[in-house]
């Protein structure tokens, strides 16, 4: 019975099949595939005469581009000046570039006015500026011009709304027209429109406002900044709430909304929407319309119910535990919900048409944001859930990644702002948005070393590229010996030994001049000679004369081998980010005395490579002495042994990671040169807690501890393992 | 829901069934029918008298003589001027778009037609070349459709590509009499020399109310940022002329000139300069004696010096781009395609595809008034930062320059990635030359992160049967302060694990997996189970390593969270005899590999190498038993770019080249198998991704004298 029903069946199939491939186009047409295929897709015809068809310009036309105009290139851009002004202003027609030629990007804040109080956050981003590295007290050399007036809160609401802006500014003999000015502005327009209006009129001034909305938006011009609270910290800043990258994101909560909702007025048309998407389990949005004064007026039937809903949850717990986070349009484009929710690495998902988002011109938001559109609200959920895990951990830490970067702190947020006009004076040597939006970022990439990402110490991996394989040892001399000492000696001839070593130069750092280049050791690399101005922070002077990525800073004491060096400069191929050497410190937080403390004691801990004997990428010099304030050197220059702690710090906060130490031979174990053996211990001393000191000023300056620690060191692979030395690669480490 | 399978499978590997004998018969009939048929099939397409082949069944064969002529009244509507406030939020309609799994627009052509005036005299030519390539390009595409009802853009085929060649009121009325017009909402016009005489404005001067523009030539203050896409001016030379890429490197001459007809004010600024510089410049005219028959355009002169167009222009380092009567030039594209680097000098010109091409990796863009300053501000770029803007030309060329077809899908795709941002192609996607692409490693842990310490690791130990060694290191590892879970991956379907009551009794949890195959790559499966982000996978035969080893690695392992960190390392080497790569396991100064018997890694890479590896290496590890943990160091090094980290001295491994006291000759076979591993993974990768390094990781005090009991991690290195 079984076997019939098989044959029956299979006969059938046999058929069918046959009947399939040999009956036909016309069978398969309309047997099987009578719908859409079969009704052939009316595509654009291949027309047949195609080939005498005429181009679309005369090719000798199109190479000699028309008539040349009446006016001349310069007439044209003179004429422009007068015709695009106001909302028309590009940098091209309202700003002043030659204002920007002799003395550089600088910038000059207008005294405050004494009987003008200024709010807590204008008052910072003053203090950025006057902290910046482009801040000048002389108008006559400045650039850019800041007000001294308040004008972040433009809302005639508001208390803090400054009367008379226009009139004021009018008297300003440096006004002209708001020529080469940038206007910051957090709040404009009132109740009910939240217009873009600051009550008074800007003129050519450059506007870095929040909540910017694409229209009135001048591109290449304005700046859009994010909504900050007035408790954003002036520096330092917290840092990102993302503490480990999983994978799928294991977060309670996929998509989370809690705020108000509008009943009427601007805004409402997707406030009023949001509660549409809330599931109860992984999606949560939650609105009330409990807030502003006559709530119950306008109160709908919801309203009781969402706000039973509302209090169940917390704010801060759904920020933690969820994947996206919805960023809706409030009253105005741009919300503190924003900046929240990039800390938290909960994905913004932006639901607010037309905003021109924070450092837009700089910054590639689609790789760390959602921008949703209000229209399509209801699509959110389903596009969320689409969007595949490894993108969700992509975004995660490039959220952290900007906010670190570009809005932890006013500081960083008023150098951004900043930094992006200044790359708009020379396009040609400005950031690319790779240097922007790739780790570090664009605040520490400084374009006048170079704008190629291969000079870098950051970028090998992205760009495909190794550090060069050669090295340059640079020694400093302090000593007051007008002769040469013998661990010099000893040094450059270790040093020289190195089959990487592709040059020396000695930094000459004394009252007296160096010997004749006839007392010098001779060796096979090149040695140079630097006269250096006797200032500590001159051993981390770009000077022109280093030649390769590779910098080995070197103290005239150090005792080295060629096989260290070797060694070490290995490793730092590996890491060219970040410090490699060999002495090294930790410090600590001292509870009791409230302060940062450090010990060169043998601690199971380092963060600090001295740098008497270290690798690091030269682009550090150039980061040391022009990213730096000349606050900071000036307090190295005061400070004995403070240098090398900045330089740490400073790669430290960079890199946000260790240093790195490598194996050293057992005479290394005092760091400290014994000079004069008498005086040792009170110098020690001095200079113990100068360190000490340094250490502290310079937490204060960042704003928080850079300094990052390791609990491991480098050795070579077969460092004291019980094999024949003579397999090994660096035996004379071991000594 | 309607996305694609993005959840990834949690539970473990499958067991497919086996056949049964009664229906393999069965089977093999209705195999061989279907073989049958197919090889029918095959006979039928090739017979000679088939029915046309299936893309003719679809495409017109007409003439254009032939199409439709429509007569425009003289009072049919025009349609408002731009409106230059439209950006996608206010003009365009997003619900035409809809949410759809492809994340695709779908665009629909208009049919052709010609349009008269009432008199019957013709507002343009019908169509040009470039524009019926253009629209035969989108007809082509993924995003076309013939539903008008469905498409969420249209395009006219009205040609509006050079505004000289048409007749602006009466192409505006011809534009509002579509069908859908509705204002122009969601149309797209395509538009390349803009403006006429004597001003010549930079966008289109046909009014055409909302509708989206992809210039060539926009101003920023015509430019509708976020609406408008500006597009290159095509060069019929492209198709035209076959410029092999030149490498990059060092040019005859540093600045080229070879635009004609340049202002008077522009041709002494590049005359003074040349007279600065020398031979290095060189400035470039038309012919006024060329014979008969040559054409004009492929020839170019400086003094009685003949060159050939645009051949020259890969001679040299840099070519000026000068604004003409428009911003937009189509000279742009034959100095891309020389691989010559652009130095573009328009003020307020917006460049091709701004909007999504870095052109700062390009070209150098200089301000109009610094034309003085050329020279020197060239020379001061670097000549590594020079080649590579000179690969990067090129590519931007042959991407998105090179043909209709390209500039038509580019404009596409950037209006595609505005109405589903959350699948829009990335910037690395966009510019990246497919040789830094594939250079290139873009590391999927990227943020510097130190992992808290109190998170812990979990220990993940492969078993099959030896439950008494497992035991062991059961014991031993659950000693390590930081194990937060331990995972026992049962392998053996044979055998059931030990019950409950059995097992070491330790302080953190211990689950027990049971896998449906014995499969190596069940150790690389990124279970539910596993919470922390570090994993150790260790063998159930090691049980050398101590406490303080293991929690030092954990401890290196959370500096370096994106690295294998492991014990055993191992090295890679070229065999120059065999011309091939070769496994080494003996007491190297270096090492390329740790062995997965004991390693920490992410948990990350449990899900590369389950769903993400490349090519057959997961199936072929599994069917070979063996090179799992090369695949892995592969895998790894591939991804990040970086090596491996071994950590502490060197032990005596229970491995399997350790164990070999067989003899030489199993020991061998087994160094032969890992060999072939290396060569068969580097052919599949294509690349050698294994890193080199002469360093191991050790606690900072190792060896120093100092008293032991001060030492973080004392007892390391005990044999």
């Amino acid at each position: 019975m079984q076997t019939r029903k098989k044959y029956i069946f299979l006969t059938f199939l046999a058929s069918w099949l046959l009947l399939f491939f040999f009956g036909g186009d016309q069978l398969r047409r309309f047997a099987f595939f009578s719908g859409r295929k079969a009704e052939a897709r009316r595509n654009w015809p291949r027309w047949t005469d195609r080939s005498l068809l005429k181009n679309f310009a005369d090719p000798e036309e199109l190479q000699r581009d028309g008539i040349p105009s009446p006016l001349s290139p310069q007439e044209r851009r003179a004429a422009w000046l007068s015709v695009y002004k106001s909302s028309r202003c590009r940098m091209e027609s309202c700003f002043d570039f030659s204002r920007c030629e002799r003395n550089g990007f600088k910038v000059f804040t207008y005294p405050r006015q004494r009987d003008q109080p200024i709010s807590e956050s204008y008052s910072k981003i003053l203090a950025s500026i006057e902290r910046s590295r482009y801040y000048t007290p002389k108008a006559e050399e400045a650039c850019l011009f800041i007000l001294g007036i308040d004008t972040l809160d433009r809302d005639h609401l508001s208390a803090q709304y400054v009367r008379d802006v226009d009139e004021k500014i009018r008297g300003f003999p440096l006004w002209n027209g708001g020529r080469n000015h940038l206007i910051f502005n957090l709040y404009s327009g009132t109740w009910p429109n939240y217009t873009g209006d600051l009550g008074f009129d800007i003129g050519q001034a450059i506007l870095a406002k929040a909540s910017f909305d694409t229209e009135s938006f001048r591109p290449g011009f304005d700046v859009s900044i994010p909504l900050f609270s007035k408790d954003h910290p002036q520096r330092g800043g917290e840092r990102g709430w993302l503490s480990q990258d999983s994978v799928p994101p294991r977060k309670k909560y996929l998509l989370v909304f809690k705020g108000k909702r509008y009943l009427t007025g601007i805004g409402s048309g997707t406030r009023n929407a949001l509660h549409h998407i809330h599931n109860g389990k992984d999606i949560i949005s939650l609105t009330t319309c409990k807030h502003g004064k006559d709530w119950e007026k306008h109160k709908d039937t919801r309203c009781d119910r969402d706000n039973v809903d509302y209090e169940k949850f917390d704010y801060q717990e759904l920020l933690h535990n969820s994947t996206f986070c919805i960023v809706p349009r409030g009253r105005r484009l741009g919300s503190f919900r924003f900046l929240e929710a990039l800390q938290a690495a909960c994905i913004p998902v932006l639901l607010s048409d037309g905003w021109e988002l924070p450092f837009a011109e700089a910054i590639d938001w689609s790789k760390a944001a959602v921008v949703g559109s209000e229209r399509l609200l209801l699509q959110i959920p389903s596009a969320v859930r689409c969007i595949h895990p490894e993108r969700v951990l992509a975004f995660q830490q490039q959220t952290q990644f900007l906010w670190d970067a570009y809005f932890s702190s006013v500081d960083k947020i008023v150098h951004t702002t900043l930094e992006i006009i200044k790359d708009r004076l020379s396009p040609h040597r400005s950031r690319s948005r790779f240097l922007w939006n790739t780790l570090p970022g664009g605040l520490l990439v400084l374009p006048d070393f170079s704008t190629h990402p291969g000079d870098f110490p950051f970028y090998y991996l992205q760009h495909g590229s190794s550090p060069s394989e050669k090295f340059t040892a640079f020694i400093r001399v302090v000593s007051q010996v007008g002769s040469l000492s013998q661990p010099i000696l000893r040094l450059i001839q270790a040093v020289s030994g190195s089959q990487y070593c592709a040059q020396i130069l000695v930094l000459w750092s004394c009252e007296k001049p160096p010997p004749p280049s006839g007392k010098w050791p001779q060796t096979t690399v090149p040695l140079t000679i630097i006269q250096g101005r006797r200032k500590l922070s001159d051993r981390f002077f770009p000077y022109t004369a280093i030649q390769t990525d590779a910098v080995l800073s070197l103290d005239e004491h150090t005792s080295l081998s060629t096989s260290e060096v070797d060694f070490a400069f290995m490793v730092w191929r590996s890491f060219p980010e970040r410090i490699v050497g060999f002495p090294a410190l930790s410090h600590f937080w001292d509870p009791e005395q409230g302060r940062w403390g450090y010990t060169s004691k043998w601690t199971n801990e380092l963060s600090i490579v001295l740098t008497a004997a270290a690798f690091y990428h030269r682009y550090y010099h150039s980061l040391f002495t022009e990213y730096l304030p000349a606050g900071l050197r000036e307090l190295v220059d005061r400070l004995a042994a403070c240098e090398d702690i900045l330089m740490n710090v400073l790669v430290a906060a960079v890199t946000k990671l260790p240093p790195i130490k490598v194996a050293q031979r057992k005479q290394h174990k005092d760091t400290v040169p014994q000079q004069v053996k008498g005086t040792a211990g009170a110098a020690g001393g001095r200079r113990f807690s100068q360190r000490q000191d340094c250490l502290n000023q310079l937490g204060d300056w960042f704003g928080y501890m850079p300094l990052v620690s390791s609990q491991l060191r480098l050795d070579p692979v077969l460092f004291k393992d019980q094999v024949s030395v003579l397999r090994k690669k660096y035996p004379r480490l071991e000594r | 829901i309607m996305c694609a399978s993005t959840k990834y499978n949690t539970r473990g590997p499958a067991l497919i069934p086996r056949m049964k004998t009664k229906h393999r018969i069965y089977y093999i009939t209705l195999f061989s029918i279907v073989l049958l048929g197919l090889i029918a099939t095959g006979m039928f397409q090739f017979w000679p008298h088939s029915i046309e082949s299936s893309s003719d069944w679809t495409v017109e064969k007409r003439s254009i003589h032939d199409v439709p002529v429509v007569k425009l009244p003289a009072d049919s509507p025009i349609p408002e001027r731009g409106d230059l406030s439209c950006r996608m939020h206010t003009c365009f309609d997003v619900y035409r778009c809809g949410f759809n799994p492809k994340n695709k627009i779908k665009v629909y052509i208009y049919s052709l037609k010609k349009y008269v005036d009432e008199f019957g005299a013709a507002v343009s030519n019908t169509i040009s070349r470039e524009y019926n390539e253009l629209l035969t390009a989108i007809s082509d595409s993924e995003f076309y459709t013939d539903d008008v009802n469905r498409a969420c853009l249209f395009v006219p085929s009205i040609d509006v590509l050079n505004q000289n060649v048409l007749r602006i009121k009466e192409t505006a009325q011809a534009l509002a009499q579509l069908s859908r017009w509705d204002r122009g909402t969601n149309h797209l016009l395509f538009n390349m020399l803009p403006g006429g005489p004597p001003d010549y404005n930079t966008a289109l001067d046909v009014p055409r109310d909302r509708a989206l523009l992809a210039g060539g030539g926009f101003s920023t203050w015509t430019y509708r940022q976020g609406y408008d896409v500006s597009i290159p001016v095509y060069s019929p030379l492209s198709a035209e002329v076959d410029l092999p890429e030149r490498g990059p490197g060092p040019r005859r001459y540093f600045i080229l000139s070879s635009q004609m007809a340049l202002h008077p004010e522009y041709q002494s600024e590049l005359e003074a300069l040349q007279a600065e510089n020398g031979e290095s410049v060189l400035i470039l005219d038309k012919c006024t004696n060329l014979s008969d028959g040559v054409p004009a355009v492929r020839k170019r002169c400086y003094k009685n010096q003949v060159f050939d167009y645009p051949q020259v222009l890969q001679e040299s380092t840099f070519c000026v781009v000068l604004r003409g009567a428009r911003l937009g030039q189509a000279v742009l594209s034959d100095v891309l395609q020389a691989g010559c680097v652009p130095v573009i000098i328009a003020d307020s010109y917006i460049l091709p595809f701004s909007e999504v091409l870095d052109w700062k990796r390009a070209s150098v863009v200089i301000p109009e008034e610094k034309m003085p300053e050329m020279y020197s501000i060239l020379q001061s770029i670097p000549q590594r930062q020079i080649e590579e803007m000179q690969r990067q030309a090129r590519w931007f060329w042959e991407a998105y320059f090179r043909s209709m077809k390209a500039i038509a899908l580019a404009t596409l795709q950037i209006i595609n990635d505005r109405i589903y941002p959350y699948a829009a192609i990335s910037y690395e996607e966009w510019n990246d030359p497919p040789a830094v692409k594939w250079s290139s490693v873009s590391n999927p842990l990227f943020l510097p992160l130190i992992p808290p310490q109190s998170q812990g690791f979990t220990a993940v130990v492969l078993t099959y049967d030896r439950v008494e060694s497992l035991f062991r290191v059961i014991t031993e590892v659950s000693k390590v302060p930081s194990l937060s879970k331990l995972l026992v991956v049962w392998n053996n379907q044979n055998k059931n694990p030990p019950e409950d009551s059995l097992w070491p009794k330790i302080r953190v949890p211990l689950k027990v997996v049971r896998t449906a195959e014995n499969k190596l790559s069940n150790r690389f499966f990124p279970y539910d189970e596993i919470e922390t982000e570090a994993v150790l996978a260790i063998d159930d035969d090691i049980i050398m390593l101590t406490s303080d080893e293991l929690q030092f690695g954990y401890e290196v392992w959370r500096e370096f969270p994106d690295r294998l960190v492991g014990y055993p390392g191992r090295l890679h080497l070229w065999d120059h005899e065999m011309n091939k790569w070769k496994y080494e396991s003996e007491w190297t100064n270096e090492v390329s590999m740790v062995l997965t018997g004991a390693a920490f890694y992410h948990k990350y890479f449990n899900y590369l190498y389950t769903y993400k590896m490349p090519g057959d290496i997961k199936n072929w590890v599994d069917a070979h038993m063996n090179c799992e943990d090369i695949a892995m160091n592969f895998l790894v090094a591939n991804v990040t770019g970086k090596s491996v980290i071994k950590v502490t001295p060197r032990k005596k491994f229970k491995c399997p080249e350790c164990t070999a006291i067989d003899g030489l000759s199993l020991d061998q076979t087994h160094m032969v198998e890992r060999s072939e591993c290396i060569n068969k993974f580097a052919s599949v990768f294509g690349t050698m991704p294994l890193k080199v390094v002469e360093h191991r990781a050790d606690p900072v005090l190792y060896k120093d004298d100092f008293p032991e009991k001060l030492k973080s991690f004392p007892n390391i290195g005990s044999l």
